[in-house]
């Protein structure tokens, strides 16, 4: 282990609590977003475990309701949305783009302080009467007719929210003003593009939604009448301004897990990635029509069959971009030389899983196949497939990736493929049989189902206690080998980017000497720095593989 | 990250510092955008279905404290943008002034803004139980601030929004659910752009800000010409609805 790096450079908890070093916030973030993950691992516990028979016995109706939408709430505003971002993106970027820190690092602290306040406000809403309006708070039942606590609930996401718009305001701006000499825009890691089109749809959406919820909440403190069909309110208008913000942050969820996966599959084929730019230009794509799909979401809700159709349309073609991508990791494994480590696992999983989630998609932005299953569990299954099996997968595989640079030690290699074999079966055994329910027509959000529905539900839950082996492991092994690991130097794998150039744990100020970037990204042809047995140029295509004898 | 003067140790250069507090706040002011456009889309909307109850709720405004608003935040503006321009050309003490100015400006709003707000609450025109878009027309002795005449031409008014909209009570509070919203959310943004303000003023006094070194006065100037702008968009939003009668 090197002498000094940021994490021994100052010591005691003020030396945290008040870091600027955004290497330091994003463990605060890994800290925090693992929390909230597990409490709602919890929630979706109890409902798989309420589910394994048909007539409820283990949870009122009330208390059903309210597992699913704080597993939702938890899920989606304080794991999902801030977990790669906050966490990797927060430590790679500046690395990879071989600057200091991030353009404002102490507006980076502070998001994080604005992510534990709005936490603690959520929490509060959880521990005094929970919430049962769905994660989703339509109007008027969560402004008029609901008991629980929806106003901590929807001030605490209101607050959240803001996190989020100041680490893609932090992003946008150090992207654009501290890239390394030679760090042209098409040298930057597809991680980073990635994450350049997320801050876009965090600074773009992400008000919306904070304005919609602010009126949702004076609407029930106060009296506004926006959304209260008896003032002449509509409803409908609710629906819009949350999927104007809700559907693009499955983007926010989806695309930096997309960087990840463009960082691991050229590192593990050993290969430049296909078709660089195409993949960099997908990921803005993806953003800008990310914002012109949202009433996918609202099609039985009584809209002009003309507005329905012009969105099913968009909807298809927001999975173009989606494809693109698809294809070109596909492209980058031909002719690779390709490892098995556990990171790579993980996008093999994720390409998969991504692929049955995307597609399972298009079913649900076709109008006719849409009524049908329209709140059934295939749309349950299709989302998590994305989520779940996208974006978890990413982060997973980023995180195992990354762990020797964040901590400066290996984790297990053995044990973590066993973990990431757990997941992708336990996910499966999880999620597929919802497909089949849903096609079956068992609709979601209740709290019994005729018996015939039995046996899937049983699978479902099955699955589950597999999959929640599969996260408590890494948690785990990933804990343990941060500080007993074994050293694994400045570039165990070795990769191309800048974030190994220096050592791990690198230093507090990233690179003793500012980079300069002579290269293309990926390039494993033109970079005998990497010591790997490659000849400059022109070489063979082929080359040794990247870490062991797999 | 150590600060050398001005010039924080993840920039190279105060040019970079400059270029990026400039960049984010250009973006944050995208944010912004995106967060007005979200209710100004329910005032939209809701303006159209509810046109007569939002033309009477209009009429309620007294358009001579709406107007002198307006003149007193673009007269804001214009000190703000004097002391931008001052702090480019080191005229260190005149800077000071023209902050100072910019606060008295934008607490004289404040001040109409609240004789705004209070004649509301005792008019009964707050969205909810008490809410009365006639209070005033049914009760003149409780509203010795409107005069008779006034009084009669609301009446009149009143009839008309009636017969237009049957349900007129109901849709009025949504007219000033948009009131409440939008100058509340202004207002809010007002208070804190205050509170740059005086932080500046602080740095100001100091003498930290000259030709070289003056990007803060320069991003809180943009803030600032922002909230005005959302007030130059809210005053006909709400204020001028029903005018041209």
């Amino acid at each position: 282990m090197p002498e000094k790096h940021y994490l021994n450079a100052t010591y005691g908890i003020r030396s945290w609590l008040l870091t600027t070093d955004h290497k330091r916030i994003a463990l605060l973030y890994l800290a925090s977003v693992t929390f909230f993950f597990f409490i709602g691992g919890f929630f979706a516990m109890m409902i798989r475990l309420h589910l394994m028979t048909p007539n409820g016995y283990m949870l009122t109706p009330d208390q059903y309701n309210r597992m699913f939408t704080m597993h939702g709430v938890a899920m989606i505003f304080f794991f999902l949305i801030p977990s790669i971002p906050a966490v990797l993106g927060n430590f790679l970027i500046p690395l990879m783009i071989g600057a200091k820190d991030l353009a404002f690092p102490k507006i980076n602290l502070l998001s994080w302080y604005i992510y534990v306040v709005g936490g603690v406000f959520t929490l509060w809403s959880m521990l005094n009467g929970g919430l049962d309006t769905g994660w989703t708070f339509y109007t008027p039942l969560s402004t008029v007719y609901s008991n629980s606590a929806v106003a901590p609930a929807v001030v605490g996401i209101f607050i959240t929210g803001f996190s989020s718009i100041l680490t893609g305001l932090n992003f946008l701006v150090t992207i654009h003003t501290m890239r390394a000499p030679g760090m042209t825009w098409f040298r930057l890691p597809l991680f980073v593009w990635a994450h350049y089109a997320t801050s876009i749809v965090m600074i773009l959406g992400t008000p919306v939604v904070a304005i919609t919820l602010a009126l949702a909440g004076m609407e029930r403190l106060f009296g506004l009448g926006f959304f209260n069909p008896a003032m002449g309110g509509d409803p409908i208008l609710f629906q819009h301004l949350f999927w104007f913000y809700s559907h693009p942050a499955v983007y926010i969820m989806i695309l930096p897990s997309m960087g990840v996966i463009s960082e691991l599959i050229p590192t593990f084929a050993r290969k430049k990635l296909f078709g660089y730019h195409f993949v960099a230009a997908a990921s803005l794509a993806i953003a800008v029509i990310g914002f012109l799909v949202w009433t996918h979401h609202m099609f039985v809700t009584g809209q002009s069959t003309y507005a329905a159709i012009a969105f099913s349309f968009l909807t298809f073609l927001v999975a173009v971009p989606s494809a693109v991508k698809t294809f070109n990791w596909t492209a980058t494994l031909f002719g690779g030389s390709i490892s098995f480590d556990t990171p790579m696992l993980y996008a093999f999983g994720f390409l998969g899983l991504f692929l049955i989630g995307g597609l399972t998609g298009l079913f649900l932005g076709c109008l006719g196949t849409d009524i049908n299953i329209h709140d059934t569990y295939f749309v349950v299954a299709h989302f998590h497939y994305i989520m779940v099996g996208g974006a978890v997968m990413g982060y997973l595989g980023g995180l195992h990736f990354w762990w020797p640079k964040i901590t400066g030690r290996m984790y297990p290699e053995w044990l973590a493929r066993i973990a990431a074999f757990t997941l992708f079966i336990g996910f499966n055994f999880t999620f597929f049989p919802q497909f089949l329910l849903g096609v079956m027509g068992m609709p979601r959000r209740y709290h019994v189902y005729p018996p015939e529905f039995q046996i899937y539900n049983v699978m479902s839950t099955a699955g589950a206690s597999i999959l929640a082996i599969g996260y408590l492991l890494p948690m785990i092994y990933l804990t343990w080998a941060a500080f007993y690991g074994e050293v694994a130097g400045e570039n165990p794998w070795p990769a191309t980017g800048l974030e190994w150039k220096t050592q791990s744990p690198p230093l507090t100020e990233n690179f003793e000497v500012t980079p300069v970037v002579t290269w293309e990204a990926y390039d494993f042809h033109n970079r005998p720095d990497l010591g790997l047995d490659v000849p400059g140029g022109h070489g063979p295509r082929v080359v040794a593989p990247a870490h062991g004898d797999d | 990250m150590h600060r050398t003067g001005a010039l924080y140790g993840q920039f190279k250069t105060l040019e970079q510092q400059k270029d990026s507090a400039t960049l984010g706040m250009w973006i944050f002011l995208v944010t912004e955008v995106m967060f007005f456009g979200g209710i100004m889309l329910a005032y939209a909307i809701n303006r159209h279905t509810y046109f007569h109850a939002f033309a009477m709720g209009s009429n309620t405004l007294s358009l001579k404290l709406g107007f002198t608003n307006t003149l007193v935040l673009l007269a804001s503006s214009f000190t703000m943008a004097m002391g931008v321009w001052c702090a480019q050309t080191s005229r260190k003490q005149l800077l000071s002034v023209f902050l100072l100015a910019t606060i008295a400006l934008g607490f004289v709003f404040f001040g109409i803004k609240y004789v705004e707000y209070a004649q509301k609450f005792h008019h009964h025109l707050v969205p909810g139980k008490s809410f009365d878009i006639g209070y005033c027309v049914h009760n003149p002795t409780a509203c010795p601030d409107v005069t008779a005449e006034e009084l009669q031409e609301e009446g009149k008014r009143l009839e008309e929004a009636e017969l237009g909209d049957p349900n007129l009570q109901a849709h009025a509070q949504l007219y000033f659910s948009a009131y409440f919203g939008m100058t509340g959310l202004h207002a809010l943004h007002m208070v804190i752009g205050a509170g740059l303000l005086l932080w500046l003023l602080k740095n100001s006094l100091a003498g930290q800000y000259d030709a070289t070194w003056n990007n803060p006065v320069d991003i809180v100037g943009l803030y600032w010409h922002f909230v005005d702008i959302v007030w130059i968009y809210l005053f006909p939003l709400l204020y001028l609805i029903d005018l041209h009668k």
